[in-house]
């Protein structure tokens, strides 16, 4: 099971990290949100696999880690908002610039 | 506090010029004479004492440290610079104040001097190597502004920088050597330094010492082959010229060959460096002297060659030749400030520089031209003048060298020639200019006679070459003798003053020098026409090229890393973090650890293979964003599903509302964006990007491997056992957020506000064209509200609202929390604005959404605040049972209040990023950017 979960890790990191380097803003912003998935699966499983034991008391005999849970929990949030501020970043160059391209050259 | 006080007054005297010259010109040239005028009366206060053979040390403690005190020193060889350095300054003074024009600003050429005259005061009375650093390049510095005076001129600015160039990078690799002195001799401090002359020959790293120091002393005192600046600095008003490029800034090199005599003299690489150096630059300078048609370059090259003169004198390395050089120390000075001032008179009455136009000027100004006259003999070495003297310790000293073995006849040789030379161009300097027929076609015309106290600076200079060539134990004998002492470190050798020493091999070298010198000059056209044929070396041109090519190459090698490119950028960084990582992976033995794996089963495959598969549709499709878009949200799905595998259903929950939100603001952006990604990367960068994208890969999958299979202690076990004693709840990771980590809960849900806020921001004002059509060119749907989504999201709204609140309640206990809630309420909300268009969900919804983050933060930062009020620290946790009727026992938190913030930030802030990027595309027909 942690071979087959660390290879999904790589195929998401290597699919994020090829997206990351185009040259448009879109894809970017699509990498950026592929490397997010992957680096929250790594933290979280830096409390090792379980299954079937959530952190919740009484409802079993032994517990997974719950505090890369409770770490990556807000991380997610708070990459939600990285998403949003790239995106906006993205539109605003789109509306000064009028092109997508990363270095803010133009189309035409 | 006296020697302080004659470094600072000048330092601080800078102001005197600037405040005085608006009350007239004469006014500000007296003011600026009363620095070095006081400091002379300091000096001779004090002379008593360095007569006596005393070393006056003044220290005060400055940066302790690092060894740098503010230590001043005055022995025989600091008294005798400073003299030179006030005395002839006051001369320049006086000169200046005739020789610069009305439109030249004085109080700035003032000040500039006194900064120099200060700086160059510091060189010499520091007793701190370090303090003196501090001062060297304060030479180095003000002589920059001085030769840069004339600021509208290319040549000046252009000198200036070379000047600055070169002396400043001799400084650096004489900080380098004083550096390594002081950690040789474990001191800064002069006195120790001079003391421990044999420990530092005999340390290994001498060689490395010495070079350094001799790169600062040859670009001072531009030895050959840095003498390239001094003729280019004679672009600066000739005042500058005659006190800093003869009297004394390059002589500061030669300073410091005295100063470090004691410390560094005395071996077989001082004698070679030194001495070989100074022979090729005596002769070089003595040679191009006589070729040079500028008068002052004339005197350039002539103040080269003599420079040289002294630091071959130093090389040889004997006490009598250090008191010759001493002596032409002070020679020099004098008759070599008189001539630049006599070169500044005749540019300043006749227009121009140049000898071949200058001629016959004794007929218009006798007076200056007798004095320039005298001068000139000094310098050629005449008898009953003061270079006579100083010139024939030097041939003497010359004969008696044996280090070069059967080659020692090369020096006197090398000597008897450059006085060949220095006659030559003597004999040039008087009779092409005051003699050889009538001038030639002069900018001014007829030249007379300067103003009377123009000259007396002049005059004075002369009667000192006089003085002392015909009375030398009357006048300098003193002198010479306790500052040579001070050179030397102790007792000097018999040796006499006397003009008439018999007939003996020196006089015969200079009888030769002078007749020799008359027959060079005799046959100078027949000279200059071979002159003419040499190749030409633009020492300027050549300089410019090589700082050209410098920058150059140096913007060359910026723009290989930074070319302006964040896809570059993003590779370089990338690289270097797979770089920095990968080396420590690959330190591990063994990337499989010790633990045994778990079974895989079978939905979890296909699980990961979907994922999987997702993601590399998301990248085969990238280029239709819509396709793309719709894989990235399969790619979140599964994710969500692997957290909900992997027993974190708090997790999964947030993910997929996240996921919700994230999908719906990619949707609205891609309205705005371009539909299509054009093909733009080449084939090689495509290779490049993928084999980055493959290792980067590689490595996370190589971490995730060693890590999982390693043992590994956890920190939870404090958690699971207070999460329901301490926090009073069971769902742990509610708990660890809202209680035992609540402080980066705090942070972080301000951190999401701030992230709203700062995109209302971007927004405001933003304005996009709208596309009329979709990808493929058909236009939108005239139903932009359709009915079904209406009815269907109208009903939803309670149930998901009731939902949240059911999710929000129980997150204490089971999966669920304000993240998770305020997800559901935004997405709920949302949906209202899908279905039924900004305008009506707003008229229906009024709430400021600025206002409902705000307040969710305050909530959740006075809930922290509130634990204060009981004493306990902040965000302290409480919680009670309360029954209710009909209920039963209900548990009541302030972790609750605490997640309530949470909620409304969530909710406040999502709403906030998403209702604004929706009002873009409102209120505007298609097509048109309104």
């Amino acid at each position: 099971m942690e071979l087959l979960y660390a290879i999904t890790l790589g195929v998401l990191t290597s699919c994020g990290v090829y997206l990351m380097l185009r040259a448009r803003t879109f894809p970017v912003v699509l990498g950026l949100t592929l490397l997010s998935y992957a680096v929250n699966l790594f933290l979280f499983a830096m409390g090792r696999l379980a299954t079937g034991m959530p952190a919740i008391l009484g409802e079993a005999r032994e517990y997974a880690d719950p505090l890369p849970q409770a770490l990556v929990l807000t991380a997610i949030v708070i990459g939600f908002a990285m998403t949003a501020y790239v995106l906006v970043l993205a539109l605003r160059a789109q509306g000064e610039l009028e092109s997508d391209h990363v270095d803010g050259k133009g189309d035409h | 506090m006296t020697l302080a006080l004659i470094v600072f007054l000048p330092l601080l005297g800078c102001l005197l010029p600037l405040l005085t010259v608006r009350y007239g010109r004469s006014l500000c040239a007296l003011a600026t004479m009363l620095p070095p005028a006081i400091g002379l009366f300091l000096l001779w206060r004090l002379s008593g004492d360095v007569f006596a053979g005393k070393v006056l040390v003044q220290t005060w403690p400055w940066l302790e440290q690092i060894g740098l005190n503010l230590s001043f020193r005055l022995d025989g060889l600091g008294f005798m610079f400073a003299l030179l350095i006030q005395g002839i300054g006051l001369l320049v003074i006086l000169y200046a104040r005739y020789y610069l024009s009305k439109s030249d600003p004085m109080g700035r050429f003032f000040a500039y001097l006194l900064l120099f005259m200060a700086a160059m005061l510091g060189v010499v009375l520091s007793e701190n190597l370090l303090l003196m650093m501090f001062f060297w390049e304060m030479t180095s510095l003000s002589s920059f502004l001085l030769i840069g005076y004339w600021s509208h001129s290319t040549d000046a600015r252009k000198g200036a920088r070379m000047a600055l160039a070169v002396t400043g990078g001799g400084g650096l690799a004489l900080l380098a050597g004083v550096l390594l002195l002081g950690h040789i001799v474990g001191s800064y401090e002069l006195s120790a330094v001079l003391a421990a002359g044999d420990l530092i020959r005999a340390h290994s790293l001498y060689p490395v010492v010495l070079v350094l120091v001799l790169l600062g002393v040859f670009t001072k005192s531009a030895q050959f082959p840095f003498h390239f600046w001094l003729p280019h600095a004679m672009a600066a008003p000739t005042p500058v010229s005659a006190y800093l490029h003869s009297a004394t800034m390059v002589k500061a090199g030669v300073f410091l060959l005295a100063r470090m005599y004691p410390a560094l003299a005395d071996t077989d690489l001082w004698f070679f460096l030194v001495s070989i150096t100074g022979m090729i630059t005596l002769l070089l300078g003595a040679f191009t002297a006589l070729f040079k048609h500028d008068l002052k370059g004339l005197l350039a090259y002539s103040t080269i060659s003599h420079l040289g003169l002294i630091t071959l004198l130093f090389g040889l390395d004997t006490k009598l030749a250090a008191v010759a050089a001493v002596f032409h120390i002070i020679n020099h000075a004098t008759f070599k400030a008189s001539l630049f001032m006599a070169a500044g008179i005749i540019d300043h009455e006749t227009g121009t520089r140049d000898m071949r136009r200058i001629n016959g000027l004794w007929r218009f100004m006798p007076h200056t031209a007798t004095l320039a006259m005298v001068a000139a003999s000094a310098m050629a070495g005449v008898p009953l003048l003061n270079g006579f003297l100083s010139k024939e310790m030097f041939f003497t000293e010359t004969l008696q060298q044996t280090q070069f073995g059967n080659f020692s006849w090369v020096i006197p040789l090398v000597a008897t020639l450059a006085g060949v030379f220095s006659v030559a161009y003597s004999l040039r300097f008087i009779h092409d200019v005051f003699f050889n027929g009538k001038p030639f076609n002069l900018p001014k015309y007829p030249p007379h006679e300067p103003p009377r106290y123009m000259k007396v600076p002049v005059e004075i200079l002369v009667a000192l070459c006089l003085l002392v060539g015909l009375a030398p134990a009357f006048t300098v004998a003193g002198l010479l003798a306790v500052s040579a002492s001070a050179t030397v470190g102790g007792d000097l050798p018999y040796y006499s003053l006397a003009i008439w020493h018999g007939l003996n091999l020196p006089l015969a070298m200079s009888v030769v020098a002078l007749v020799g010198g008359v027959l060079v000059y005799a046959g100078r056209s027949r000279l200059y026409n071979w002159y003419e044929g040499l190749p030409v070396l633009d020492a300027k041109l050549m300089f410019e090229s090589a700082v050209q090519a410098l920058v150059r190459g140096a913007g060359q090698f910026t723009l290989l890393l930074e070319n302006a490119s964040l896809q570059r950028y993003l590779a370089w960084m990338l690289v270097a973090a797979l770089l920095t990582s990968g080396f420590w992976l690959l330190q591990l033995p063994e990337l499989r650890g010790d633990v045994a794996m778990t079974p895989i089963d079978g939905v979890t495959l296909v699980g990961a293979l979907m994922l999987m598969a997702a993601a590399l549709a998301t990248v085969l499709w990238h280029r239709q964003r819509l396709i793309a878009l719709v894989m990235l949200s399969v790619v979140g799905l599964f994710v969500a599903l692997a957290f909900a595998r992997f027993s974190a259903p708090d997790l999964a929950l947030t993910q997929l509302s996240v996921e919700v939100v994230t999908i719906v603001l990619l949707m609205l952006s891609l309205f705005f964006l371009p539909r299509r990604t054009p093909v733009e990367s080449s084939s090689l960068r495509q290779v490049r990007d993928l084999v980055v994208a493959g290792f980067a890969g590689l490595l996370v999958s190589g971490l995730a491997v060693a890590v999982l299979t390693r043992p590994y202690e956890s920190i939870a076990g404090f958690f699971l056992a207070n999460s329901k004693t301490g926090g009073g709840g069971t769902n742990v990771v509610n708990v660890i957020l809202v209680d035992f980590r609540g402080y980066d809960t705090l942070g972080e849900v301000t951190v999401l506000a701030i992230a709203g806020i700062a995109i209302y921001a971007l927004i405001d004002g933003l304005r996009l064209l709208t596309p009329v059509t979709d990808a493929n060119g058909r236009p939108w749907a005239r139903d932009a509200h359709p009915l079904m989504l209406v009815n269907l999201s109208r009903v939803i709204l309670p149930l998901a609202l009731m939902i949240s609140v059911y999710i929000f309640l129980r997150g204490h206990n089971l999966p669920g929390g304000g993240f998770i809630a305020g997800l559901i309420t935004a997405v709920a909300l949302i949906l209202q604005y899908f279905a039924s268009g900004v305008q009506w969900t707003a008229e229906r919804w009024r709430i400021d959404y600025h206002y409902l983050a705000g307040a969710g933060v305050i909530i959740a930062g006075l809930t922290g605040l509130g634990s204060l009020l009981f004493g306990y620290p902040f965000l302290t946790s409480t919680f009670e049972y309360v029954g209710i009727p009909l209920v039963g026992k209900v548990e009541l938190a302030s972790a609750l209040l605490f997640d309530l913030g949470v909620y409304l930030t969530v909710v406040g802030a999502t709403l906030l990023i998403l209702t604004n990027l929706g009002k873009l595309s409102v209120g505007r027909n298609a097509g048109e950017a309104s």
